[in-house]
């Protein structure tokens, strides 16, 4: 029998201080009963001889100081896992909502894990092909990187992640493979999207949702990641899958962990998200990877709308600085009806040296990336010239590279929601794109590849 | 002496315990039944308030906590070198291989091993007369370093008994009769982190460090025993200068610390510098590299004493006469750590919630770089390089943990996503990043390179800047109100960014740079230049000088390998005549 107390001193927000507890433990899972009867969980956030403070997961309205109950459990927050969670929605704490059977559970996990030893780490190397020119192209994504989609409020991001979902793979292997999702704050209908879309294209069975949805509790919001966390290192270490986890939206975890710092009276960082908000992030992204000798592996895809579309808001400028790298949607690309509409430029693959190349990708990827990557540099710095001297002002030169840079959105980024190029594909348009240049001006491909890609001869 | 206190509060990284008998401030103690590590911070009554280096999930009001009665300390010895240690010396690759895939609580593993054993050489005999630094025997570390087993501090007198032969760290291998008695010497010493190792006396810095990278190397150097910082917003290239210096500069050894970053950059450097080769010596660049690992996801007080356990391995190298190389990637994580905890301390917050001892912290970190007379009788001269990056919020420079850094450091390494995102790399800002060392280094090369280097920098410097503004009237008004003059200076600018300062890291041919060729190289450049302003000066129109077929081979120029470089002087042979020859050519 659990330890009860009905000691409850102090409500505020999320938070319940609770007094005379002995033996509570720091980290700790609690069982907080409301006066109505239902039972929610929380943590300890900090305990002294008699005090305790709890972080509640569920909203605390409802609570008393009279009629709350608090049991403590002895045991951390954790995850009940078998291999019967593919296939099913659990909410933000972990719970089934889809009707179906109680799981289980081949082994509880508690939810916060361990940080994965450096040296136990593989470094990521297998191109995956996502079948999005913009992403393979040029900011390709590698098995067991964590990449994230820098969005805004009415981008089609979701969209986008979806279509990761549906058309990643790896060249030339079959493997097993999983895509554990998890909803933060969003909207019925978005998350109604991505379980659609699931069960369409019949993904559903390899997929495990924890859904957390605006109207639910905020602060629930700051176990679904880790929950989600949880069930992919299951999938990925003990069952040798790999598995894709889209984690949407970031930016209302964030806003939780806010709220709770705010409750908690600290010291405000940056435009008040806390001090610890890097490292709280790092525990997230940073579960993403390979270990050696293991088959699986955890590839994230974080999703987070910049607020007033700000890449230096600390939402996604601490993201920037764990993630390797980002993919930057663009309200200009997506005003002029570009899907989708990623900005290459400030996007960014740190992974990709290594993932791409001879025997990987093509020898001629990563010198053809760099090429396109800065005739379109020059053409849209062009552009900006001619916005205001005039298009007369432009040389014959730079008239060119702005026709490429309207060429490269229409033909290369530009593509349908439902189209899957091969990687083969995306390089062909891009070479076939650089012949709208002059020869001399392509200084970073060799001489040899564009015989061989853009002349097409026989080498 | 041992003795026992009781957990009070736990708060994250903070627990406070009551009635520890004796505690000290810095005091190393173990908490709780798992005996993790932690740290005596504060002293308040009989409550100590602790920064534990694990998670304390689980830990509760009273957990025993255990003094040792000394602080935090590091293991100094043979065997440092190809380790990867944690934040607080503990050997991940030996955790790993014990505990799995994770990073379990409570580890005690010494930081050398306890097992390996060492051929000792005495170089010292029975009879002489030592002190703190004098050498009593080398070991052959690796294929690379010769490590000295000096006495340390605080031992002086005469060599009683020394042994020659294979030993562990902890065998005795001499004797040193003191007026205090007999002390015996291991080939281990501890030495505690926050206390900078004794030297004799320092020396300013003179000689550069060369890192093989273009743009440092002849723009902004550093020296050894300098200090210099790095920062820039996410993704403007830190990690790679890091990783680019501690592969190719010519320290003899390097520490890098990874503090709070990611843990694949440090997968990275395990999996690579054992594969390339040191220019220098010609033999894997891991035989003379030591790791510290405090990711961003494992504890942040460990992350706080890792840039201190770094910097100590480093003057411990340093005490040798060797030249180190100590890289901190990021030092905004290490500020972030202090930050944290001092907020749990609730402590009077200063800037951004920093503590107001963010400074002087910052401060005595990298005022224990430098190059020394080292301790010993010999007067050898060592140097410790201290190079931190900062990760400024949002990429503003304004912040506090620039700032203070920018107060003490001398080389300053601005880089710009603006460059980043045009794939300029390095992305390093000409136009405001600054070493204060240059005046010295400029003495260096009319020495050892070449007598018109400076000059040579002075000048492509010039050309530099005048693009800036050139650049500003071309936006304004167009191209055509530029002279010829100033049309070809945009042009030679061009060429020095492109073919001098963008260097591509991931290039094997590219990715180092001797300084001799660095130097080829910006004449070759600057040759092209001269003689282009001479024919303008002749009269010739701008248009018939460039586009030249020779601007790609000048393009092509840094592929030249360091063996050819008198290809060099074909090349700036050809300039020329190609330059004057076009023009008979036209007037033909
Ligand atoms: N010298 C270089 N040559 C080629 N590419 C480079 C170079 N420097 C940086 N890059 C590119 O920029 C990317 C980001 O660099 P890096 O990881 O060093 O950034 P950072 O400043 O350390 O970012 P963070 O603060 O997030 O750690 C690299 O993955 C690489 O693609
Ligand atoms: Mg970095």
């Amino acid at each position: 029998m659990l330890k009860e107390y009905m000691t409850v001193r102090e409500i505020a927000g999320p938070l319940i201080l609770v007094e005379g507890v002995e033996g509570a433990k720091y980290n700790e899972l609690v069982e907080v009963e409301f006066p109505d009867g239902r039972v929610g969980l929380g943590n300890v956030l900090e305990v002294e001889e008699e005090l305790v403070l709890i972080q509640s997961f569920e909203a605390t309205s409802g609570l008393n100081v009279a009629g709350t109950k608090v049991r403590f459990t002895g045991r951390g927050l954790e995850l009940p896992v078998s291999r019967d969670i593919l296939g099913r929605v659990f909410d933000g704490l972990g719970r089934p909502i889809d009707d179906g059977p109680r799981i289980i559970p081949d082994m509880k996990l508690d939810i916060n894990g361990n940080p994965i030893n450096p040296y136990a780490r593989d470094y990521p190397t297998d191109f995956i092909q996502t079948g999005i020119s913009a992403i393979d192209g040029l900011n390709p994504l590698v098995r067991g990187q964590k990449l994230p989609i820098f969005s805004g409020a009415g981008l089609p991001h979701n969209r986008l992640a979806a279509q990761i979902a549906r058309q990643a793979g790896v060249l030339g292997r079959e493997e097993e493979f999983a895509v554990v999702f998890a909803a933060m704050g969003i909207t019925f209908e978005e998350a109604d999207f991505f379980i659609q879309e699931f069960r369409n294209t019949a993904a559903m069975e390899r997929a495990v949702l924890f859904i957390n949805l605006a109207d639910d509790p905020a602060i629930e919001r700051i176990a679904t990641p880790r929950m989600a966390l949880t069930a992919a290192e299951y999938l990925a270490f003990e069952l040798d899958m790999h598995v894709l986890v889209i984690l949407t939206d970031m930016t209302y975890y964030c806003e939780a962990l806010r709220e709770i710092s705010a409750a908690r009276k600290e010291v405000p960082g940056r435009r008040g998200y806390p001090g610890y908000m890097y490292t709280d992030l790092a525990t997230i992204y940073e579960r993403a990877g390979r270990i050696k000798g293991a088959k699986g592996s955890i590839t994230q895809i974080p999703v987070l709308s910049m607020p007033d579309d700000d890449k230096t808001h600390p939402i996604p400028d601490l993201t920037g600085y764990i993630t390797e790298g980002q993919i930057i949607l663009s309200r200009d690309l997506h005003r002029r009806g570009v899907y989708p509409p990623i900005d290459v430029l400030p996007s960014l693959s740190r992974l990709k040296e290594k993932g791409i190349g001879p025997g990987k990708t093509r020898e001629d990827h990563s010198p053809l990336s760099n090429q396109l990557f800065s005739a379109y540099a020059r053409g849209k710095e062009a552009k900006e010239l001619a916005v205001i001297l005039g298009e007369a002002a432009l040389s014959e030169e730079d008239k060119l590279f702005v026709q490429f840079s309207d060429a490269f959105e229409e033909r290369f980024i530009t593509q349908g929601e439902y189209e899957n190029r091969t990687i083969e594909d995306t390089l062909s348009i891009g070479w076939e794109l650089l012949k709208i240049l002059p020869r001399s001006e392509l200084k970073r491909v060799r001489e040899e590849h564009i015989r061989k890609y853009m002349d097409g001869e026989a080498v | 002496m041992e003795g026992k206190g009781v957990v009070v509060k736990v708060a994250g990284p903070l627990v406070v315990a009551r009635d520890l008998p004796d505690p000290k401030m810095y005091d190393l103690v173990k908490v709780g039944k798992d005996r993790l590590m932690g740290e005596i911070i504060e002293l308040r009554g009989n409550l100590a308030s602790i920064q534990v280096y694990e998670e304390t999930a689980g830990l509760g009001p009273g957990d025993e906590v255990i003094s040792t009665g000394e602080p935090l300390s590091v293991e100094l010895g043979p065997g440092l070198l190809t380790s990867i240690y944690d934040g607080v010396q503990r050997p991940l690759d030996v955790i790993q291989a014990r505990f799995g895939n994770y990073i379990a609580r409570g580890v005690e593993v010494p930081g050398l091993s306890r097992e390996r054993r060492w051929p000792f050489a005495p170089v010292a005999k029975r009879g002489d007369e030592v002190g703190p630094g004098d050498v009593l025997g080398t070991v052959p570390e690796t294929e690379v370093i010769t490590h000295k087993i000096m006495v340390p501090p605080g031992v002086q007198g005469r060599i009683s008994e020394i042994r020659e032969g294979e030993f562990t760290v902890d065998e005795v291998i001499a004797v040193v009769e003191t007026p205090q008695g007999e002390v015996p010497l291991t080939m281990v010493q501890r030495w505690p982190v926050r206390r900078p190792r004794p030297y004799q006396r320092k020396v300013s810095p003179y000689e550069p460090l060369v890192t093989g990278q273009r743009v440092v190397d002849t723009f902004f150097p550093i020296t050894k025993g300098g200090t210099a910082c790095v920062p820039g917003p996410f993704g403007s290239g830190k990690t790679v200068l890091q990783h680019a210096i501690a592969k190719w500069a010519n320290a003899q050894i390097v520490v890098f610390v990874g503090c709070g970053e990611r843990g694949n950059e440090m997968t990275d450097v395990l999996l690579e510098f054992p594969e390339l080769t040191d220019p220098y010596s010609g033999k894997p660049l891991m035989l003379r590299t030591v790791l510290i690992a405090n990711t961003s996801n494992m504890p942040v007080a460990a992350r706080e004493a890792s840039v201190y356990t770094g910097i100590t391995i480093a003057e411990y190298y340093r005490d040798m006469g060797y030249h180190v190389a100590l890289q901190a990637d990021s030092t905004s994580r290490w500020a972030e750590a202090l930050r944290e905890i001092s907020g749990r301390l609730e402590e009077m917050p200063g800037e951004e919630g920093y503590p107001a001892y963010l400074g002087t912290r910052l401060a005595s970190f990298y005022e224990r770089a430098g190059r020394v007379v080292c301790l010993g009788s010999d007067m050898r001269e060592g140097s410790v390089t201290a190079i931190g990056s900062v990760s400024p919020p949002g990429g503003d420079l304004s912040e506090p943990v620039t700032q203070a850094t920018l107060r003490v450091v001398k080389v300053f390494w601005g880089l710009e996503d603006r460059l980043a995102f045009a794939r300029h790399f390095p992305a390093i800002n000409w136009l405001n990043s600054y070493s204060l060392y240059l005046d010295k280094v400029e003495e260096y090369w009319s020495a050892e390179v070449e007598m018109d280097y400076p000059e040579l920098r002075e000048e492509a410097m010039a050309i530099l800047q005048r693009e800036a503004e050139l650049q500003e009237v071309v936006r304004l008004i167009g191209i055509e109100a530029l002279s010829d003059q100033e049309r070809m200076i945009m042009e030679t600018a061009k060429s020095l960014r492109e073919d001098f300062l963008q260097q591509n890291a991931f290039d094997d041919a590219d990715a180092f740079t001797s300084l001799r060729k660095q130097y080829r190289l910006l004449r070759l450049i600057l040759t092209y230049h001269r003689q282009a302003m001479k024919e303008l000066e002749a009269g010739r129109p701008v248009e018939e000088l460039i586009d030249l077929p020779v601007q790609e081979e000048i393009a092509r120029a840094k592929f030249i390998p360091e063996e050819e470089l008198e290809r060099f002087d074909e090349l700036e042979k050809r300039i020329v005549e190609q330059m004057s020859r076009r023009g008979t050519d036209v007037l033909a």
